[in-house]
């Protein structure tokens, strides 16, 4: 019983976040990878540009919700993200068309590309403020729990209870999806070989006639849906917050380049990874080993590695080693 | 000399718009904005020595930035001797094992070769001694912070003058810099740039827990100042008399006493704040002078043709026999030191230390668009940079909000529209930053005063 407590408690407080978070940040991850993949630049705007599409959701989730529309049980946000995912792309495009593709025609060095990308950065961290202001906004409704603690302990009987939340099974599931669509239509479509094709070689893809517009059109596309997707799961998970945002992209950095940047599955391990080493090293495991020891061993500490202060310098101490011992990332991506 | 005139031009235009600035708002303002534009220009310095000499990207100034002003808590501040007592030998003894730790990792480097049985055993070392760490420090920890929490509750620091600690500051970013360059050098520029983001993130993130060493996120305040306080000057004899002969004039039109002495200790009031921020704009100026000198001369010299001639390409320089490997991580230290300088000589300036305001918005990505808007590989333009960004960093807002008025002046005052923009009048500042930083990308790559290439 001791052992099946133990396993629970272990479960409930770094398993369930960790995979949930582990998503989000998969979704953001897979952004950053695609466009270093196709564009060729590492994207300083990432952060903000998630945030953006999650902004539009937030104000189509109080929009909806004034209007009386809903999901029931499911947050309304849900409903939301379709619009916001096309406002995304339509700004992602104009940014594109007026910003990139001047450097793009000219084939200007992947600074140049970052150093414009930290201009767009600002740029959009500007819009967002202007238009929603920099609060703090929960925009989650419907029912919050799946499975709630006291309920899961008066079922099984233990002393330990499990939650989890319904943003949590959401994410899991949403990620999911997206994900396997992204891969199937990057794996088994003409379109999506296109692509790799464009982002292997992209001189031979042009003799093999392939329309390098196209094949930014949809990157962009796609980048949209992750980027929106991401960012709303990630809100409706905590909340709202453009600053938050910002600083979401140096872990979701750390998970492209930790999974091989340029590698659309290692980025999404990576966002894996990043997460369970982030909670695993900071959690206190002092009521996991408590279950395990007999009770006169009991420590005394909270056996915690590093304290929860540290939760981002782990992640960042993960990039470093890696970038030290294999540069080109856990699952080979494109070699530096 | 023909060739100077766009640049004095610029920097004509540059203190126009500081007078301006102090006409229209107060003197104590347009100095204030002076002192940081001084100090972002020193940072410019550093980031273009690395950026516009030997294009290495930095993202990683955030962190020197904080590291400098971390020195001038280490060296200024009173130590408090009862921390030192509770704690002290547990800190003294970490610092030993990290040394320890060090060279155990180091020898085991050298020693055996390269397989996967070395690297675990690198790793059980390196985690066997953060274990030990902890073990060793949280005692102490504990007692160094219940030391006094609301006023101490850390080490302290030497008590040295806080003008020793800009040197401090200057060592202590170059130390790091010479750690981090060792790893981090032979990535790709983009690689770098994310790397250093994230390094410098972990610093900060460092300074911000260890309450310990310097507060952390409950700050410092009152720090010392190389400059007199106002207090202290307005009750001098001479300061008064001072201000008293420059109003003269004005003076003079008063004619009851009492209201000439009101109007007189009004008036020196602000001239003592004015008097001290004097102070400050005259040491960093002396400082800005200095280092444009010395970079002048270095950019000019045998050594800054062959730092110019790597940017430009580096297997040709290196077919010539420079030794491209030590030369970026000689810059990179160089260029962090004058960062981590520029920090120290901010929180001086701040009069506290505030680990929680150390945001790569701030502290790295602006700098950088100075370094870009002004001109990269000219430390004059990097200066320029430092000066235009900062003054619209700071006048965006109030610019903005006239603007914002002006336009929507037909509007009556409970529009939802005008209230909504009013509020949000503050963030113009990124808009303008970011627009500005995508329109000279886009039409003079340049930068606004480009590279001079002198041929000898």
């Amino acid at each position: 019983m001791d052992f099946l407590n133990a396993i629970i408690v272990l479960f409930n407080f770094t398993v369930i976040p960790a995979l949930a978070y582990g998503s989000q940040l998969a979704l953001g991850a897979i952004f950053v990878t695609l466009i270093y993949a196709v564009l060729r630049f590492a994207n300083f705007a990432t952060g903000d540009m998630m945030s953006f599409g999650t902004m539009f959701a937030v104000i189509l989730t109080y929009y909806f919700q004034s209007l009386g529309f809903g999901l029931g049980v499911l947050p309304t946000a849900l409903l939301t993200i379709p619009f916001a995912i096309l406002m995304m792309i339509l700004y992602m495009l104009i940014i594109d068309k007026f910003v990139f593709s001047y450097y793009r025609i000219k084939k200007s060095p992947p600074v140049q590309f970052a150093m414009v990308s930290v201009g767009v950065m600002f740029v959009t961290q500007a819009l967002i403020r202007i238009i929603i202001g920099p609060s703090d906004r929960r925009f989650l409704d419907g029912e919050k729990f799946i499975i709630k603690a006291t309920e899961f302990k008066e079922m099984t009987g233990l002393a330990e209870g499990i939650t989890l939340k319904s943003t949590q099974a959401i994410t899991i599931i949403v990620t999911l999806i997206v994900v396997s669509i992204m891969f199937w239509f990057l794996n088994r479509t003409k379109t999506g070989t296109s692509m790799r094709a464009y982002s292997d070689n992209e001189d031979l893809a042009l003799l093999s006639g392939i329309d390098p517009k196209r094949v930014v059109l949809i990157t962009w596309v796609i980048a949209g849906i992750l980027a929106t997707i991401g960012g709303v799961l990630y809100g409706l998970d905590k909340s709202y917050r453009p600053f938050v945002y910002f600083n979401n992209m140096l872990p979701i950095f750390a998970a492209a380049i930790v999974g091989g940047i340029g590698n659309p599955f290692g980025a999404f391990l990576g966002g894996y990874v990043i997460a369970f080493a982030e909670i695993f090293v900071t959690y206190a495991y002092k009521r996991f080993i408590s279950y395990l020891l007999p009770e006169h061993l009991e420590p005394d500490s909270l056996l915690q590695l590093l304290s929860t202060d540290y939760k981002f310098a782990v992640s960042f101490s993960i990039l470093v080693i890696v970038l030290l011992i294999r540069p080109s990332g856990i699952f080979k991506g494109k070699v530096i | 000399m023909r060739n100077y005139k766009n640049v004095i031009a610029a920097y004509s235009i540059m203190i126009f718009l500081i007078i301006l600035v102090g006409i229209f708002q107060s003197w104590s303002i347009a100095l204030t904005i002076l002192n940081y534009c001084l100090i972002s220009a020193v940072m410019t310095i550093g980031a273009n020595i690395q950026w516009g000499y030997a294009g290495l990207i930095n993202f990683g100034i955030m962190g020197y930035t904080a590291l400098g002003g971390l020195a001038v808590v280490l060296v200024s501040v009173e130590p408090v001797k009862k921390a030192w007592q509770v704690g002290g030998l547990n800190i003294l003894a970490c610092i030993w094992i990290i040394v320890a730790i060090i060279f155990v990792v180091k020898f085991i480097l050298n020693r055996f070769d390269k397989s996967k049985l070395r690297n675990y055993s690198v790793a059980s070392v390196i985690l066997g001694g953060i274990i030990l760490l902890r073990i060793t420090a949280a005692p102490g920890i504990e007692a160094i912070e219940s030391v006094d929490p609301a006023k101490t509750g850390f080490l302290g620091g030497m008590g040295l003058p806080v003008l020793f600690s800009w040197i401090v500051g200057a060592l202590l970013a170059g130390s790091l810099a010479f750690v981090i360059g060792k790893i981090a050098l032979g990535l790709r520029a983009d690689y770098l740039a994310i790397a250093t983001l994230l390094i410098a993130e972990i610093i900060v993130s460092i300074i911000k827990h260890e309450e310990w060493l310097a507060r952390g996120v409950k700050n410092v305040i009152g720090l010392k100042r190389p400059a007199p306080y106002e207090i202290n000057l307005q009750t001098s004899e001479w300061f008064i008399n001072l201000v008293a002969k420059f109003n003269s004039s004005k003076l003079n039109l008063i004619n009851s006493i009492s209201d000439k002495q009101e109007a007189l200790n009004q008036m020196v009031i602000d001239a003592s704040s004015v008097y001290v921020k004097l102070c400050f704009t005259g040491l960093f100026l002396t400082v800005v002078i200095i280092l444009l000198i010395v970079t002048q001369k270095a950019l000019y010299s045998p050594w800054g043709r062959k730092m110019r001639a790597i940017r430009d390409n580096e297997e040709a320089a290196s077919a010539m026999g420079k030794n491209i490997v030590k030369e970026h991580l000689l810059i990179f230290i160089l260029g962090s030191a004058i960062v981590g300088l520029a920090g120290a000589m901010m929180v001086t300036n701040d009069g506290l230390f505030t680990p929680g305001s150390y945001r790569p918005m701030r502290y790295t990505f602006v700098i950088w668009v100075m370094v870009i808007v002004g001109g990269t590989g000219n430390n004059f333009g990097a200066i320029l940079g430092g000066f235009v960004v900062w003054f619209l960093w700071v006048e965006a807002a109030p610019i903005a909000l006239f603007l914002i008025n002006l336009f929507t002046s037909h509007l009556p005052e409970t529009n939802a529209v005008r209230v909504h923009l009013i509020e949000s009048a503050p963030y113009f500042r990124f808009l303008v930053i970011g627009i500005g930083l995508l329109l000279i990308m886009r039409y003079r790559p340049q930068g606004i005063i480009p590279e001079k290439i002198i041929k000898q």
